[in-house]
């Protein structure tokens, strides 16, 4: 059954676990962007005995790389939407473990290293619809702060305050079900359905064996 | 005498910043019908809360002139011009400057990378990008230029390669149900896909992309080719992958298939997949010197 419901930062792990794949989240509070750059570099901090530049214990990570404009002293988001999750995947153990992140919002499919850091340290993984950034756009209010932007506009961290931030659908729960191991599953069975039909040579690689990386 | 006042440089540089804005804020008719078939035939209810999301973002970045997804992608421009366009050398620098302003001042995402350091160029400019294909069209003074940018996630199941002709159009539909099978979920479907058969290895991925510029919903000319277009978009279909992954019946709004001649020892094939913002624009500078920039619907 889906359940609808929001949820407030920083996100306590009693509230996390109770969340299920299929619900349907909304978000008030903090979200913080990352990408590829950002997530390397909270892992070599953490080696390095590094301090982070902000405590991101309960809240929010989003696989976003937005575009933003300096007005009159302030930052502005002109467009923000989710960028492919996958690209995180080698590192999103390690950044779940190093932060204490209870949500990581992104698009698209997310493996067993990130399923597995989700069970173990009470985290979710929710999508928000690939692509729809004016939605997503109209439900930031502001921009609190931006942090490692000598990365780049795209990779720096931004820290933004959010106002019903959704629909995020749950693909990865704290219990460790993944939406997305059974939806890979089922493509590759149509797959072997369809070469079977048209007498086409198996493809050698598992579909499935993407959520394994 | 008529005389004929043509547009400056500047006039032309200021409306192509423009046709770039109306690209990345507007998706065209086509795909926008293709978008509401797509949700009256679904039925999964996950798939239909996607699509109407989906269309959702498309009216209100249209009224709001937010970009529809914040990847603005790389540019990628299709010229077509006259022999007697008056700046046809400065043809590169026009397009180059306008990329430049339009990325202050839409904005669009500076999305040019350097591939050995890693460092943004910070203006969507830089070795080799934005792409520029110029055809020499007739011996006019008229220009046509259509933006065409594309987001970095649909890219991922595009492939190109060169096969031997006994593997035949069979290996053309394994090689693009298996990427697709394999990468289309995190593409953001339902997808339009193209397809440049025959050739050589660049000509066939030319032609995949440039595939992408008809209108969605319209066949090919060719019978045999248009008959193949609609078996492979039931096939890709019924992977299932569906809207954004969710499942359900549509996972491409269309498959378009251009082709060329090929060598006798080589079947080359390319697949180019764009996202469900399949975002187009076109400037035209007309022969009295008016100009005209709108959504592109398609060849």
């Amino acid at each position: 059954m889906m359940g609808e419901r929001i949820l407030s930062t920083p996100i306590e792990l009693n509230e996390i676990i109770r969340v299920k794949v299929g619900d349907v989240l909304y978000v008030n509070g903090i979200i913080v962007t990352a990408r590829d750059a950002a997530h390397k570099r909270i892992i070599r901090y953490c080696k390095e005995g590094k301090r982070l530049p902000l405590n991101l214990k309960g809240l929010v990570i989003m696989h976003a790389g937005p575009i933003v404009v300096h007005k009159e002293g302030q930052w502005v988001i002109k467009s923000i939407g989710p960028t492919s999750s996958y690209r995180m995947e080698p590192y999103m153990a390690d950044v779940i473990k190093i932060t204490g992140i209870r949500m990581i919002i992104g698009k698209g499919v997310m493996g067993r290293s990130t399923m597995e850091a989700c069970r173990k340290y009470g985290a979710i993984y929710a999508i928000y619809p690939g692509g729809t950034a004016a939605l997503a756009t109209k439900c930031i209010v502001r921009v609190i702060d931006v942090k490692w932007l000598d990365l780049g506009i795209p990779e720096a961290l931004w820290i933004l305050e959010v106002r019903m931030f959704g629909p995020l659908f749950v693909a990865i729960d704290a219990k460790g079900n993944n939406f997305f191991e059974r939806r890979l599953k089922r493509v590759e069975n149509n797959l072997l359905t369809l070469q079977k039909e048209l007498e086409l040579i198996p493809d050698t690689c598992s579909i499935s064996e993407i959520i394994e990386c | 005498m008529i005389k004929i006042s043509y547009p400056s440089i500047e006039k032309i540089e200021r409306n192509l910043v423009e046709a770039i804005r109306i690209a990345v804020t507007v998706l065209p008719e086509d795909v926008r019908k293709g978008l509401e078939k797509a949700l009256s035939e679904e039925r999964d209810e996950l798939s239909k809360k996607m699509l109407k999301a989906i269309i959702t973002n498309v009216k209100v970045a249209e009224e709001e002139g937010i970009p529809i997804c914040q990847d603005t992608g790389i540019i990628t421009y299709y010229v077509k011009v006259g022999t007697k366009f008056p700046y046809l050398s400065k043809i590169y620098d026009i397009l180059r400057n306008a990329t430049i302003k339009a990325t202050k001042e839409v904005p669009l995402r500076p999305n040019a990378v350097d591939v050995i350091t890693g460092i943004n160029s910070g203006n969507n400019v830089g070795i080799n990008v934005p792409h520029i294909d110029v055809t020499i069209a007739s011996d006019n003074n008229e220009l046509e230029v259509i933006v065409f940018p594309k987001g970095g996630g649909s890219e991922t199941p595009s492939i190109c390669k060169v096969l031997t002709p006994w593997q035949g159009i069979r290996e053309v539909i394994r090689t693009v149900l298996n990427s697709i099978a394999r990468y289309g979920i995190n593409a953001c479907p339902p997808l339009v896909i193209g397809i440049g058969i025959g050739g050589t290895f660049e000509v066939a991925a030319r032609l995949a992309k440039r595939a992408l510029l008809r209108g969605v919903g319209k066949r090919s000319n060719n019978e045999a080719i248009a008959e193949l277009e609609m078996k492979i978009l039931d096939l890709v279909n019924r992977l299932e992958i569906g809207p954004l992954g969710m499942g359900g019946k549509v996972t491409a709004l269309d498959v378009h298939i251009e082709v060329a001649h090929r060598h006798p020892a080589t079947l080359a094939m390319a697949l180019c997949t764009s996202c469900w913002a399949l975002r187009r624009a076109v400037m035209r500078v007309y022969s009295d010197g008016s100009i005209e920039i709108a959504p592109y619907t398609g060849l």
